[in-house]
């Protein structure tokens, strides 16, 4: 067992444990802190891939890393304040009871 | 992600980030790792915890929290962290092991950012200002303007 085959079997985990949470959550929120849960499991496997990788010279598992953590951040972001603008019309952040109470 | 109350979950979530940063701090990425924590930590969980309290739905956990399909989703969960394993497991020889740590000065990932990745940067740039602003546009307006705008 590789130290890199570990760290890429927790981002594994780890994006799992963030996969079955959006999947099975009813609110909103908690599906947007699945999602987050996944994009940093993906970040894990750059820095790990970068630091065992064959040129770490490159920099560029650390570059990509920067620029997804900003994605990440502005789609927070951008998804609270949809969360927030639904909020305000249904009075809910139930996933499915969203379509039911707008009428 | 199993609790009910959504602040547990949200105190969870920072406990995971702060892991995930000391590993980065680990991993010889040290720029990353405080990056981690301070957008991470600093900004994302306060930002879940004021859409969490500005919606209340802390106080709705006695309803029903998890979806009817979620025995399908911690299926599908289960099998793509099997097929993850399995490849992890049988790709690990053709893995490369580098052993020396590498060693990453921040000044070097400024010169990297304003030199080879200035056009990625500048992206990003535009994308976190249009994210600002489309935020702000979508958690400013009310209802009641809505209304008045389409009368």
């Amino acid at each position: 067992m590789t130290p890199l085959s570990s760290y890429l079997l927790l981002s594994a985990f780890l994006f799992c444990i963030g996969l079955a949470g959006a999947l099975s959550r009813r609110s909103t929120i908690l599906v947007l802190i699945g999602i987050e849960i996944m994009l940093n499991a993906a970040n894990l496997n750059f820095i790990a891939f970068w630091r065992y990788g064959p040129n770490p010279t490159a920099l560029t598992g650390v570059m990509f890393t920067i620029f997804s953590i900003a994605v990440a951040a502005a789609e927070a972001a951008v998804g609270l304040s949809i969360i927030l603008a639904v909020y305000r019309r249904t009075r809910t952040t139930d996933l499915e009871n969203t379509e039911a109470s707008e009428r | 992600m199993s609790l009910r109350n959504p602040v547990h979950c949200v105190v969870g979530l920072t406990v995971g980030f702060l892991g995930l940063a000391a590993l980065y701090l680990q991993l010889g990425a040290q720029f990353v790792g405080l990056t981690q924590v301070l957008v991470y930590i600093g900004a994302v969980a306060i930002l879940i915890i004021f859409a969490i309290m500005m919606t209340r739905s802390s106080e709705s956990a006695e309803q029903q929290t998890f979806s009817r399909s979620w025995v399908a989703g911690v299926v599908i969960a289960v099998a793509v962290f099997a097929v993850l394993g399995w490849a992890i497991h049988f790709g690990a020889q053709t893995l490369p092991t580098q052993t020396a740590t590498p060693d990453l000065p921040v000044q070097q990932i400024g010169d990297a950012l304003l030199h080879r990745f200035v056009l990625p940067l500048e992206i990003i740039a535009l994308l976190l200002t249009a994210a600002l602003i489309g935020a702000g546009v979508l958690a400013l307006q009310d209802p009641a303007g809505e209304k008045r705008g389409q009368q």
